[in-house]
């Protein structure tokens, strides 16, 4: 490549005004899809009907957050919301434990398979991950199948008592691979030299992975716990969706299904915005928690 | 790699960890495997075909494959992917480029502008709402245009940008070249391995996506996405088993509804299984890249 001697910059760059006109008609979708439908909050002020101008409605005040706090649902939903929450960062372990030891693997070939297979069902849609297990766990699927040569069988995706740790271990067959990227990256970036040294100390395989690998993935665990914890009460919405049918559903609706289900499906607009503003405020709320927490513990921010 | 000796222990271990991968394995492919052979086995007897297909038999594919919708769904999904695609990559690219140009004005007003909407949105009334009000719902717009511009791409776009040689574009410039000559003929080519990136993102994104279809264009059929059609067809299989057994009046072979399921699963499916093996490391430096920077 022909080397161009470049000029140090004497004095401050003129301003162009040509980059700012490209940019201006992306901003605007910018402005149009993320921005505009913030003001929409302004409807859950407002006692607003279906087809009646959202300006001339009727000014309400807080009334739709007071019906949200003294609904019956409320404790509910907030229930599944957290219980859901809870357990997808009890499941926050799952990811390193398997880039740990996917690490320990001996085959590199084995290895990269098996990362392979275990990321793919991250690029399947939720309807698909719906579709895969309704396919293995109904009736007469294949898990049924096999538990009736024991004599048993059990409606895994209409049982009531089993939807926090059923959709839990959805959500891990999906997630868990991927999410594992990551710590295998941060295995990889670990100075080699700390294992030869530990090893010639005479420290078994299983030392080595405690006092090496384990420190060296915390720093990343501890994003990952903290961004969890930003997104307590936004746990998603498409697979709650998907799962949902009607014997669960009062254990499978969360925050945002009950959202949906309010605003979309009974047309309650101001109620489901309400809803949605006070799911919205909280998780920010949460996020400047964590990224103080950030801060201190890490002495760097997360966002 | 971490040294050290082969003890018993160890061996015990190394034979348990790769036991407890090859289940890892067979829980991740195997329900895939069991929706494949499903799809090709005679519906009277499927639930017994666990490791082969029971009466194998192509019937189910071909009475799916006949039904128009699906041949017009699948259309959609394909122009969603190629059109979504190619505008996200082309915008993100260039408000990525153009967020390295230290003198734009308002630069860095407009960067917190985008970065913020990571993390706030309107949730999904207000922005129903919105959408309505432009116009879009129960267009093929509202699958494009709401995905032109995405925070996170632009920010791995101009972080790839930042790390290219800077002399190149600065002779260009000094030649005479314009801001798009620059963009297409130097930008864009040096910046491949990131286009490859999220080109794939963005299309796997599009491939998958059913939640905008029916949140948005819930009343149009000729709109229906191939995902869509899947989450209709996964809740509605009775009655359009019921509208396949009338059209084919003395089948050889019994179609159920779930044999109706599992084949038009396995046709959403296929194209993410085939192209995936071969795309995965293009998804896993995004992720990477992603992560340094976050």
């Amino acid at each position: 490549m022909t080397t161009v001697a470049t000029s140090v910059k004497v004095k401050k760059p003129k301003k162009n005004w040509t980059y700012f006109f490209i940019a201006l008609p992306l901003m605007a979708l910018v402005f149009a899809f993320s921005y505009v439908p913030l003001m929409g909050w302004y409807l859950s002020f407002v006692e607003y009907t279906v087809g009646q101008p959202i300006l001339s409605s009727p000014w309400v005040g807080l009334k739709f957050f007071k019906m949200l706090f003294q609904s019956r649902d409320f404790s509910r939903i907030m229930t599944n919301t957290s219980m859901f929450s809870l357990y997808y960062i009890g499941m926050l372990v799952l990811p390193p434990l398997f880039a740990i030891l996917l690490n320990e693997l001996k085959g590199r070939r084995f290895g990269k398979f098996c990362q392979t297979a275990a990321t793919l069902p991250n690029f399947v849609s939720w309807v698909l991950v719906y579709s895969v297990f309704y396919a293995v766990f109904t009736t007469d699927g294949v898990v049924n199948e096999i538990l009736k040569l024991f004599g048993t069988k059990q409606k895994w995706l209409s049982s009531k008592k089993d939807v926090y740790w059923f959709q839990s271990f959805v959500w891990a067959w999906k997630n868990v691979g991927w999410k594992a990227i990551i710590y295998i990256a941060a295995i990889a970036g670990i100075d080699q030299e700390l294992y030869e040294a530990a090893a010639v100390d005479g420290a078994s395989r299983f030392k080595q992975a405690w006092h090496i690998t384990v420190p060296g993935l915390l720093p990343t665990f501890l994003v990952m716990f903290l961004l969890a914890i930003g997104s307590f009460v936004r746990n998603g919405l498409e697979q709650y969706m998907v799962f949902d049918n009607t014997i669960i559903h009062k254990q499978i609706e969360t925050l945002e299904l009950y959202t949906y289900n309010k605003g979309l499906k009974l047309l309650d607009y101001s109620y489901a915005t309400a809803v949605g503003m006070f799911q919205s405020v909280v998780s920010i709320v949460l996020l400047f928690l964590a990224n103080g927490l950030s801060k201190v513990v890490r002495g760097e921010t997360i966002i | 790699m971490i040294v050290g000796r082969e003890s018993p222990t160890r061996k015990i271990f190394n034979v348990a960890n790769v036991l407890l991968f090859i289940l890892i394995d067979i829980m991740c492919l195997y329900p895939l495997w069991y929706i494949f052979i499903q799809s090709f086995s005679d519906g009277a007897r499927a639930a017994h075909a666990l490791v082969l297909p029971i009466d194998f038999t192509l019937e189910n594919y071909r009475v799916i494959l006949e039904r128009k919708d699906i041949g017009h769904a699948l259309f959609i999904s394909v122009a969603r992917t190629v059109s979504g695609t190619t505008l996200t990559v082309l915008g993100c690219m260039m408000l990525g480029y153009l967020f390295t140009k230290q003198n734009m004005p308002f630069r860095k007003f407009m960067y917190r502008m985008l970065t913020i909407t990571m993390y706030v949105g309107g949730g999904l009334i207000p922005t129903y709402l919105v959408y309505k009000s432009y116009g879009i719902n129960n267009t093929f717009w509202v699958y494009i245009l709401p995905c032109i511009v995405d925070a996170y791409y632009v920010i791995l776009i101009k972080t790839y940008v930042e790390s290219l040689p800077a002399s190149v574009e600065e002779s260009a410039m000094l030649d005479g070249a314009g801001v798009f000559t620059i963009f297409t003929r130097i930008i864009l080519p040096m910046s491949l391995p990131i286009i490859a990136t999220i080109a794939i993102y963005a299309s796997v994104g599009q491939w998958n996506a059913w939640f905008d279809n029916h949140i948005y264009n819930i009343n149009s059929k000729d709109l229906e996405t191939l995902q869509y059609l899947l989450y209709k067809y996964m809740n509605e299989a009775q009655s359009i088993t019921q509208e396949i057994k009338e059209k084919n009046p003395g089948m050889r072979i019994k179609v159920t509804p779930r044999g109706v399921r599992m084949t038009i699963t396995m046709i959403t499916t296929i194209p993410v299984l085939c192209i995936y093996p071969f795309l995965q490391r293009y998804l896993i430096k995004g992720l990477l890249i992603g992560a340094v920077k976050g």
